[in-house]
């Protein structure tokens, strides 16, 4: 009892609303929350660089010093290059299409667009293969005629557009049905050509949007393995991205230039958080669905 | 004076907007050439089977056990996400804490991670000397090398599907519903049981289905920890990689259409059971 008369008993402004839980629990679940995250989420981002630097900034940069890690690099680099700004057009053009007009199975359309997200890696690039491998549908046309597409730069590009496919539209289209047509109709109306209301109305109000789901796209282009690991081949300096990589040097037990070279991907993915978490934060209102957190 | 044209019937509403037919015509051919054919070209590829060569593959005991051991892990690891991840959901949307939004940012950290870094990183922490692997062999668990790993893998993966789908369903929840079972004497537990937690039940089987389909087909992050051993740890998904490096197209595409007819049974049940909830409660 005496407690409540002691001068630091204060009682608190606002009372504990009958819709919450009590302080107590309310501390308990946040713990457990964070706690699960840190040990399943964050340790493993942590790991990657404690072991990458394991052995010393020496030894880190060893990784780097191998032709291999470099043509894996530029590799990954070319792929996300192609990859990227096909799906920026696709996007824009499957959006533009779908957004602003009205026509019947557009739902239908939606849904073979997102198809991709709900194919496993793995049947993502085995379906490639079933095209243009030796045994495949076209593969004897493509070996008779001297066409390389699997086990090659074709071949990884195919792969890395069919898994990041709906990355663009899936973002745009909701934005851009939002946004309605009045404002492009206000344009076309006063006279500006179509590509010219597209170009100073369309792109600046879907800016913000574009600008999220190329981070997006970016960071799986530059990141997928299961898809591209089976039409690459594996060929040493030649056909390997950076997270094919990482899975040779990891089997020869070379780990600290694994984690070195995988340390470039993790560094990837925090920027791509980052920046997505900025977008999110700053340009809510201006992104799909408004993103609040 | 320009001519009126006759209104006619045309595949779109009539718009002053320009460019329907090349964007329209666009999609479709990229859709075409990069989704279609080549998903197609799986399906010319099953028939081919008929389905007694895919039951032959499926009843091979080394495809089988794969499956057996791809769905079934999947399954619990998607319940454990779909738990941990409606208590991150409701942590996130309900309370206020320093940090919170950076803890927000880290849910969607398996989203970012290329599956092959969270792998070899997962391989490293669950090994028996690693930091987590060892605590746990002194308790008699062995992660790494055995399904408990392709479980913790699953886990990862799934969690962000689990706390998305669910999340922004907390933030819509009317408050004053929860003050009105309050005031009319409803315990906290009650409210949230009888008031709360049914209308969020739908949303939580859509994060489950994500999460199992996922696990189902995740690769990456899973075949460094599991140790792929033929019969134990082996998944799904690496049968299809191994199947194809031995020119054995077929039963690579028998496998990829078993997983694909499971995953679709398991979407269907799920929307079901939603269109029941909606046909029931009136919502999704």
């Amino acid at each position: 009892m005496s407690e409540i008369f002691s001068p630091a008993f204060v009682p608190s402004a606002k009372p504990a609303p009958v819709a919450s839980e009590g302080a107590g629990t309310r501390a308990v679940l946040i713990g457990i929350a964070v706690t699960f995250l840190a040990l399943f989420l964050v340790l493993p981002l942590i790991a990657v660089f404690t072991q990458a630097f394991s052995k010393g900034i020496a030894a880190f940069l060893d990784a780097f010093r191998e032709p291999d890690a470099w043509s894996a690099i530029r590799l990954t680099l070319t792929v996300a290059a192609i990859a990227v700004p096909f799906n920026v057009v696709f996007g824009l053009a499957a959006s533009w299409a779908i957004a602003k007009f009205e026509f019947p199975g557009k739902s239908l359309l939606i849904t073979l667009i997102d198809l991709p997200f709900s194919v496993s890696p793995v049947v993502s690039g085995m379906i490639y293969v079933l095209l243009f491998g030796s045994q495949g549908l076209f593969g004897s046309w493509l070996i008779d005629h001297g066409v390389q597409i699997l086990f090659a730069l074709p071949g990884i590009v195919l792969a890395t557009v069919f898994v990041t496919f709906p990355f663009v539209a899936r973002e745009l289209i909701p934005l851009m049905q939002e946004q309605g047509t009045a404002e492009e109709e206000a344009a076309l109306t006063l006279g500006a050509s179509g590509l010219h209301a597209f170009r100073t109305v369309t792109l600046p109000n879907i800016r913000w949007g574009l600008l999220y789901s190329v981070l997006l796209c970016n960071a799986r282009a530059m990141g997928e393995f299961g898809a591209v690991s089976v039409v690459s081949g594996h060929i040493r300096g030649l056909t390997n991205t950076i997270p094919l990589h990482v899975e040779i040097l990891y089997n020869e037990y070379n780990f600290v230039a694994a984690f070195a070279v995988a340390s470039l991907l993790a560094a990837l993915a925090l920027i791509t958080l980052v920046l997505k978490s900025v977008l999110e934060w700053r340009f809510a209102g201006e992104l799909a669905g408004g993103r609040a957190h | 004076m320009v001519e009126t044209p006759r209104p006619r019937r045309t595949f779109r509403r009539p718009s002053v907007i320009p460019g329907f037919g090349i964007s329209f015509g666009y999609t479709l051919t990229c859709l075409g050439l990069i989704v279609l054919l080549p998903l197609a070209g799986l399906v010319v590829k099953a028939s081919g089977l008929g389905l007694s060569g895919i039951w032959e593959v499926a009843t091979d005991p080394r495809v089988a056990s794969a499956l057996r051991i791809s769905f079934g892990v999947s399954a619990v690891a998607a319940l454990v996400a779909s738990v941990f991840g409606f208590l991150v959901a409701w942590v996130l949307t309900r309370y206020r804490f320093p940090g919170r939004k950076l803890v927000d940012a880290a849910v969607d950290l398996p989203f970012a991670l290329p599956t092959a870094v969270a792998g070899i990183a997962l391989a490293s922490l669950y090994a028996p000397d690693g930091l987590l692997g060892a605590p746990l062999a002194r308790l008699g668990i062995q992660a790494a090398y055995t399904p408990v790993g392709i479980f913790i893998a699953m886990v990862f993966i799934g969690l962000p599907f689990a706390v998305r789908t669910v999340q922004p369903l907390i933030a819509e929840i009317d408050r004053e519903i929860e003050e009105a079972s309050a005031t009319l004497g409803a315990t906290r537990r009650v409210t949230l049981t009888r008031v709360v937690l049914p209308p969020l039940i739908p949303a939580v089987l859509t994060g489950f289905a994500l999460a199992f389909a996922r696990g189902v087909g995740e690769y990456g992050s899973i075949i460094f920890i599991a140790g792929n051993l033929p019969y134990v740890s082996e998944i799904a998904p690496l049968l299809i990689v191994i199947k194809l490096s031995e020119f054995d197209y077929g039963g690579a595409a028998a496998i990829a259409t078993i997983m694909l007819g499971i995953s679709f049974l398991t979407l269907l049940a799920i929307n079901l059971i939603q269109a029941w909830s909606r046909r029931r409660f009136g919502y999704v």
